[in-house]
């Protein structure tokens, strides 16, 4: 479904991927790993098109999108709910998630979409007047999601969606992704909990200084001796 | 008296700043041609009523396309390139544009004032013992027309909403599939064709010349900056104060003081509420 092969990217003058291939499969549920500044949030704003890169390139679908802008490949079917949430703050809860359909093959579902947004998160609906910027960093977190699945998304990538919120929240979070992955949409996630990521991911692919240091399953991952010395401390 | 007057005089400068804060609101840029392309609107107006014998406001229905056409035109294709660059660099398209259009009006239109002289323009009404001229208070019913028209259109369009998403976040925008280019090129048409009514309603009131440009963006950064930028409300408020602080300020300390009152007052709100008075 995506396939990124061997792309370098900039972050500003800075270069943060270096030869980065991936993959991700229909309906999988995919992570990447890795500390801060280990290019993650690059890899998906390259796919978001963002960012070009500069050498490489990401197909959707068996359509080369590494130099489409951000609105085309929105209009492809892919969505990201960047790392901070990005919510309008003066627009209210409705109208964030309104905005989530303007791309032209979500507008004609946008109440079927709407209604499934709010059997997701039931409190989107009793919040809708409310200005985005009221809400808490989880119901944010959860406005993000509703926004990106309004946008009638084939895939979703996600950015650190458990950043800085209780544990409580993220297993929420969690329970919800679960629902919007058995809707049928595959998801590539970013995330620095390496232990969460394992355990929600089918696949996962560590990054390190904007190189892909190891991929594989997830189940494997878990038993590999270089994750248990860097990241589980054992 | 002046109290009437300066409310109502408020609305066209409302009208007159409406445009400016739009843009500056949404594209962040600061568009110092705002006060020539309000004259344009003028010109046009006078142009249909010289050449063509068509009513002023009547020739709005092809002032507004037009004005909006040539904004679209000058968003896309100059400032959306120049703001890669730098802000600095719209700034400088922006007293590029304004010098070219004053010259434009001195060679079509001479130095000479014009106005747009009309029947209904010249009446006077009276409030009880208070008169007035006409054409204040179609300023002021235009003025709230025009604002409430902006403010629907942001809240129930999918080009408003994505027009006040981009103002709010931009990268945001950009993955919800807004294309902001466009959108910003929309934003800056919208306001032309703001100005383009602003331009008619201003030389239904006052004469104009090639250069009344200047002083008008000078007013529209005043009321802007009463109102706080980007607010549809706080422009209109931002309006009235302005006329009230210029007619009242006339009254009590001559006509020669009338904008140095209102500056000043410009300057107060300035050092003790920095946003404006409807700023976020």
């Amino acid at each position: 479904m995506l396939n990124v092969s061997h792309i370098d990217a900039f972050h500003g003058s800075f270069q943060a991927l270096w030869d980065v291939s991936l993959s991700v499969e229909p309906k999988e549920v995919v992570a990447i790993i890795g500390a801060n500044g280990s290019g993650k949030s690059t890899l998906l704003d390259s796919i978001s098109g963002l960012v070009h890169p500069v050498k490489g390139r990401i197909e959707f679908n068996g359509k080369n999108i590494s130099a489409l802008e951000p609105f085309h490949i929105v209009d492809l079917g892919i969505c990201q709910t960047p790392e901070g949430r990005g919510i309008f703050p003066d627009l209210t809860i409705l109208e964030n998630l309104i905005i989530g359909s303007y791309n032209h093959h979500a507008r004609p579902k946008k109440a079927h979409n709407l209604k499934k947004v709010y059997e997701l998160f039931p409190i989107l609906e009793e919040r809708k007047a409310q200005l985005g910027k009221t809400l808490s960093g989880g119901e944010q977190q959860m406005l993000a999601l509703g926004r990106g699945l309004m946008s009638n998304p084939k895939l979703m990538l996600l950015d650190e969606i458990s950043l800085g919120l209780a544990p409580l929240i993220i297993d929420e979070l969690y329970r919800a992704l679960k629902d919007i992955r058995e809707g049928g949409i595959t998801i590539l996630f970013v995330e620095q909990n390496v232990r969460r990521s394992l355990t929600e991911a089918d696949r996962a692919y560590i990054l390190e200084a904007g190189r892909v240091v190891l991929s594989g399953n997830a189940d494997e991952l878990r038993e590999e001796e270089r994750i248990k010395k860097a990241y589980f401390g054992a | 008296m002046p109290l009437v007057m300066g409310i109502l005089l408020g609305g066209l400068y409302a009208v007159i700043a409406l445009g400016l804060s739009l843009v500056f609101g949404v594209v962040k840029e600061i568009n110092v041609a705002h006060g020539d392309l309000v004259i344009l609107g003028s010109y046009f107006g006078y142009a249909a009523m010289t050449m063509l014998g068509i009513d002023p406001i009547l020739s709005l229905v092809m002032g507004m396309p037009l004005l909006f056409g040539i904004g679209f035109l000058i968003q896309k294709y100059l400032l959306n390139r120049a703001f890669r660059i730098s802000m600095d660099a719209t700034l400088i398209i922006a007293f590029g544009i304004s010098i070219i259009l004053q010259n434009t009006f001195q060679l079509i239109w001479t130095p000479f004032p014009r106005g747009l002289t009309t029947s209904y323009a010249l009446k006077s009404l009276a409030l009880g013992p208070v008169r007035f001229p006409f054409v204040y208070l179609l300023n002021f019913v235009v003025a709230i027309i025009v604002m409430l028209f902006l403010r629907e259109f942001l809240r129930r369009t999918y080009l408003g909403m994505a027009i006040r998403a981009a103002a709010q976040n931009r990268k945001s925008a950009h993955l919800m599939g807004i294309n902001t280019d466009r959108v910003y090129a929309f934003t800056f048409a919208i306001a032309l064709a703001f100005a383009a009514i602003a331009g008619v309603f201003l030389g239904l009131t006052f004469p104009f010349t090639p250069i009344s440009g200047m002083p008008f963006l000078i007013i529209a950064l005043g009321v802007v900056v009463l109102g706080g930028l980007g607010s549809i409300v706080g422009t209109f408020i931002g309006g009235i104060a302005f006329g009230l602080a210029q007619t009242l300020g006339g009254h009590f300390f001559g006509v020669a003081a009338q904008m140095l009152v209102a500056y000043t007052m410009v300057l107060v709100v300035l050092a003790v509420i920095p946003r404006g008075i409807f700023g976020r």
